[in-house]
């Protein structure tokens, strides 16, 4: 096992950080540690670090019980979302730092230091900049040199504490395909900390939705976002339709409308419910194609990229619903604002309780 | 709550080291000598103490280095928000030199400030004999020590107005400006205001500084009892008769007032803070 | 090694200002100007006038008397042990105070500026009210042949007083803003604590550390109320080149006197002038006295 976390908890004066937090993650994984800010995500990984002391719980990594160990003694590698590099150092020796402060015994000598920065600056692009100081870089290229210096001292995980959020989208962007190519490649177990669900969709081997110091659910990609454990899984994973009801009978109450209720709650009989609809999950037509349509009139039309946002005022509901359709479906089927439209729902998720958003 | 807080806090390393220095500096240095003004005036009982710092000599000199010091912070709030302004907007040969002589009163020891303040407004000084025909006297009165303690506050004020004239956003300016505010309206109703919490504590710390100062009045003070005789004078001539309860009691009083002082700022700024943020 | 700009990758935005009119412009400056006349150039100009009055082999005299010299002697022995005494502490409490929480920081805070609300005077009193040869403690310490108030010792510690916040006050407002990543970025490395100091705190605090240096060497060379105090005024003995300059004007030698004050001119205006270079170069825009 890669990092074991048992019962960990830590409280900031009144308020809970982790509550009570155990998980396992496998060796050669990348993690995605997914919550909203202040859900106690990055604590959890200071505390991994050695950079915070949990109040309670025990760390291990790779079998071996760290829960005491100061930072240094850790081995893990940490890269910060300001990059924390050290502004006074070179690249080159930013990167050498964390072996020529090895002790006496167990430092390279100085021209194995050199080749491994050497290379290590190669896996990240960077060997073009050994002389240059870090103001001289831009963000993403600060982040690959710090992503260098964590792994310069083979560490036994690595930790990513929001690693792209201070740079452009562009940047972002490639920066974390670059990051899920090179983890292929060197496999070390690795954990970071988003709050952005594309890139952990995109990004990690499994995701770990935290959400009060509590994780919600863990899962694959794939896992997490077909099957949603809770209402707050889904809504924090990308844009939704949500409408408070009450499921009865087998169905579930739409405003005025009814639909079959999930298998798996065709047998409550009375309770308040809330639907969720993705806006992508909907389909849009000009003619009605089962009874089951909704009829609505388009309020508002919204650019966003290569699709195209719809709001859709709908007879029987309270509140409008926000559609996405193709571009191409856009165009053909000549939407505009104030037009007439059928509204499908294809695929709803049903919670019951009294989940607050 | 407490244990966590240490536990805390232990990450980073060498705090008991610092920290335990910082203390034990902070305690031989600073707190022991200073609570040696409250140990040597207790002992004295109240009716000495309040004798002692109501005699006429000592009142008179409290007034004359309260109001010398409040006149003086108060010509510094004009010179100072002068200086800066001129400083920060405008563009004029000298300018890199004149900012930099700005500070020259927190460099120049304040014995030499005083013998060129004496020297020159002596009346065969090169602005003393200038104005002894105009009947005006400016060394061994109140006045000279005005001037001395501009001179000693001018870079407080300069120096925390210097930068918040800096940072201020010109959006805001011209925002007023396209509303149709005039100059002399954007200054009075937008800048001034914004300016206001800098200026008063420089204006503050320069005050404080004045109360205390020594160095630089003596010379041009004259020192006469009743008349030119600052505070902190009145301190050391008792220093001098080795009345030392007395001028610890003396002593006293002028360090609370100057807390209090600077405590009171620092509460006007707070609250500045808050109103700001809100 | 070459030193990159700190503003290198954000390049310095040109403000243009909506500007005052000519005329307005031109009485600011000229008043300006007129100031600075009156209280700077004028002072700064009588110094030379008298310290040169009389020709440059009065002058030389002046300065190579040898109370002059024992005074300066006297003074540079002060600042070699006071600045390195509070370059330590400066540092050791910046340390405490940004790189961890802990309950009363602001108080702590609070007592680092003390000696500003402090009278010079009052200064020099405290120190003899407790080491005064009048006094238990100081005359026990007589009693055991150490003598501090009326010497050399005293004259130390009041300047030690004195000057104490200003490297602190420097370094404290920097290492708060530069936070403590890069320092816990050396923890996960490996690094132990005098590494993490040399390797990556010390760096980059160096310039700031520098500049309250000067700031607290140029204090500690005038200062003049508190080790008026505690001097006792001994020629060749305990006696400062600000209380040489104070003892010859009261004994009317003004031409001796503005000598060796022009000696404390210079040093004056070559602190301001590398302050304000430190200041061009590193864009500093607060100071804190």
């Amino acid at each position: 096992m890669g990092i074991e976390l048992q019962n960990i908890n830590k409280q900031f004066g009144e308020y809970k950080a982790i509550d009570n937090l155990s998980l396992n993650i496998a060796s050669g994984e990348l993690i995605a540690l997914l919550g909203p800010s202040g859900c106690g995500k990055t604590t959890l990984l200071r505390i991994i670090a050695g950079l915070e002391l949990a109040d309670s719980g025990k760390i291990l990594l790779e079998n071996k019980d760290t829960t005491n160990l100061p930072p240094r003694k850790k081995n893990v590698g940490f890269v910060f979302q300001h990059y924390a590099l050290f502004r006074r150092l070179t690249v080159f020796e930013n990167v050498a730092f964390g072996l020529k402060v090895l002790p006496f015994r167990e430092r390279p000598s100085r021209s194995e230091i050199r080749d491994r920065v050497a290379h290590l600056l190669k896996l990240v692009q960077m060997d073009w900049a050994l002389t240059r100081y870090p103001s001289q870089l831009s963000g993403g290229q600060r982040q690959r040199v710090a992503l260098a210096r964590a792994l310069a001292v083979n560490p036994r995980v690595l930790l990513l504490d929001e690693p792209f959020s201070a740079l452009d989208a562009k940047v972002r962007q490639e920066l974390r395909r670059w990051l899920r190519k090179l983890h292929d490649e060197i496999h070390v177990t690795s954990i970071f900390v988003t709050h952005d669900q594309e890139e952990a969709l995109e990004l990690a081997d499994k995701i770990v939705v935290i959400n009060k110091g509590r994780i919600e659910q863990q899962g694959t990609p794939q896992e997490v976002y077909d099957h949603p454990a809770n209402a707050f899984v889904y809504n924090f994973l990308g844009n939704v339709n949500v409408f408070h009801g009450r499921i009865h009978n087998g169905k579930v109450s739409l405003g005025a409308h009814q639909l079959d209720a999930p298998d798996d709650l065709k047998n409550v009989e009375e309770k308040p419910s809330q639907t969720f609809v993705r806006p992508h999950e909907i389909g849009i037509s000009r003619i009605r194609s089962n009874d089951k349509d909704l009829e609505g009139t388009i309020r508002e039309v919204r650019l966003q990229g290569g699709q195209i946002g719809l709001n859709i005022e709908c007879q029987g509901l309270d509140n409008p619903i926000e559609a996405e359709v193709p571009r191409e479906l856009f165009v053909n089927l000549q939407l505009a604002k104030g037009v007439q439209v059928f509204v499908t729902i294809n695929r709803v998720r049903v919670f019951t309780g009294d989940y607050e958003i | 709550m407490a244990l966590f807080q240490i536990k805390r806090r232990n990450i980073l390393p060498g705090f008991g080291l610092s920290m335990g220095y910082t203390v034990f500096y902070l305690s031989a240095i600073v707190i022991v000598p200073v609570s040696m003004i409250f140990f040597n005036t207790f002992p004295m009982g109240w009716e000495p103490f309040v004798n002692a710092v109501t005699a006429p000599r000592v009142i008179a000199s409290y007034k004359l280095s309260f109001s010398t010091a409040f006149f003086a912070a108060l010509f510094d709030a004009f010179a100072g928000l002068l200086t800066a302004w001129v400083l920060v907007r405008y563009r004029f040969p000298g300018k890199q030199f004149l900012d930099a002589l700005v500070d020259l009163p927190f460099a120049l020891p304040t014995a030499v400030a005083g013998i060129c303040f004496a020297t020159l407004y002596s009346p065969i000084g090169w602005l003393g004999q200038l104005l002894a025909p105009l009947n005006l006297h400016i060394i061994n009165t109140p006045t000279g020590i005005i001037i001395a303690l501009i001179f000693i506050g001018f870079p407080f004020v300069v120096r925390t107005i210097q930068p918040v004239l800096e940072e201020m956003e010109q959006e805001i300016e011209e925002a007023a400006h396209c509303l149709g505010a005039t100059r002399w309206q954007t200054f009075t109703k937008i800048l001034l205001p914004h300016l206001f919490p800098a200026l008063l504590t420089g204006v503050t710390l320069a005050f404080a500084r004045g109360i205390g100062e020594y160095g630089s009045v003596i010379f041009i003070a004259g020192n006469l009892p009743m008349k030119t005789e600052i505070a902190p004078l009145m301190i050391m001539s008792k220093l001098d008769q080795f009345d030392y309860a007395g001028a610890s009691a003396v002593a006293l009083v002028l360090l609370l007032i100057s807390f209090t002082m600077l405590l009171l700022l620092n509460a006007v700024q707070e609250w500045q803070q808050k109103e700001y943020r809100s | 090694m070459p030193q990159p700009e700190i503003s290198q990758s954000h390049p310095p935005v040109v403000k243009k200002r909506i500007s005052d009119p000519l005329s307005v412009q031109v009485l600011l400056v000229g008043l300006t100007y007129l100031f600075f006349i009156g209280f700077i150039f004028l002072p700064l100009g009588l110094v030379f006038s008298q310290a040169f009055g009389k020709g440059w082999s009065v002058y030389l005299e002046a300065i190579r008397e040898p109370y002059a010299i024992e005074a300066v002697k006297l003074t540079l022995l002060t600042v070699a042990i006071v600045v390195p005494v509070n370059a330590v502490f400066g540092v050791a409490a910046a340390w405490a105070i940004t790189k961890f929480n802990f309950p009363g920081k602001s108080t702590l805070k609070s007592l680092l500026d003390l000696p500003f609300a402090v009278s010079p005077v009052i200064a020099g009193l405290i120190f003899v009210l407790l080491v005064g040869s009048r006094t238990p403690f100081g005359s026990w310490l007589g009693e055991h042949g150490i003598k501090i108030i009326f010497s050399t010792p005293g004259i130390i510690i009041a300047t030690i007083f004195v000057t104490f916040p200003f490297i602190a006050r420097e370094l404290i407002p920097l290492m708060e803003s530069q936070g403590r990543d890069e320092e816990e970025a050396a923890l996960t490395l490996g690094a132990k604590g005098w590494q993490i100091f040399w390797t990556v705190t010390l760096p980059n605090i160096r310039w700031g550390l520098l500049y309250g240096t000067i700031l607290c060497g140029a204090r500690s060379i005038g200062e003049f109320g508190a080790v008026s105090v505690v001097s006792g005024h001994i020629r060749g003995q305990t006696n400062t080149v600000p209380l040489h300059v104070e003892i010859l004007y009261s004994e009317y030698n003004f031409t001796a006197s503005f000598a060796v004050a022009s000696l404390l001119v210079f040093l004056a205006l070559l602190t301001v002038v590398v302050k304000s270079t430190m200041e061009k170069h590193f864009q500093k825009n607060s100071f804190h006295h």
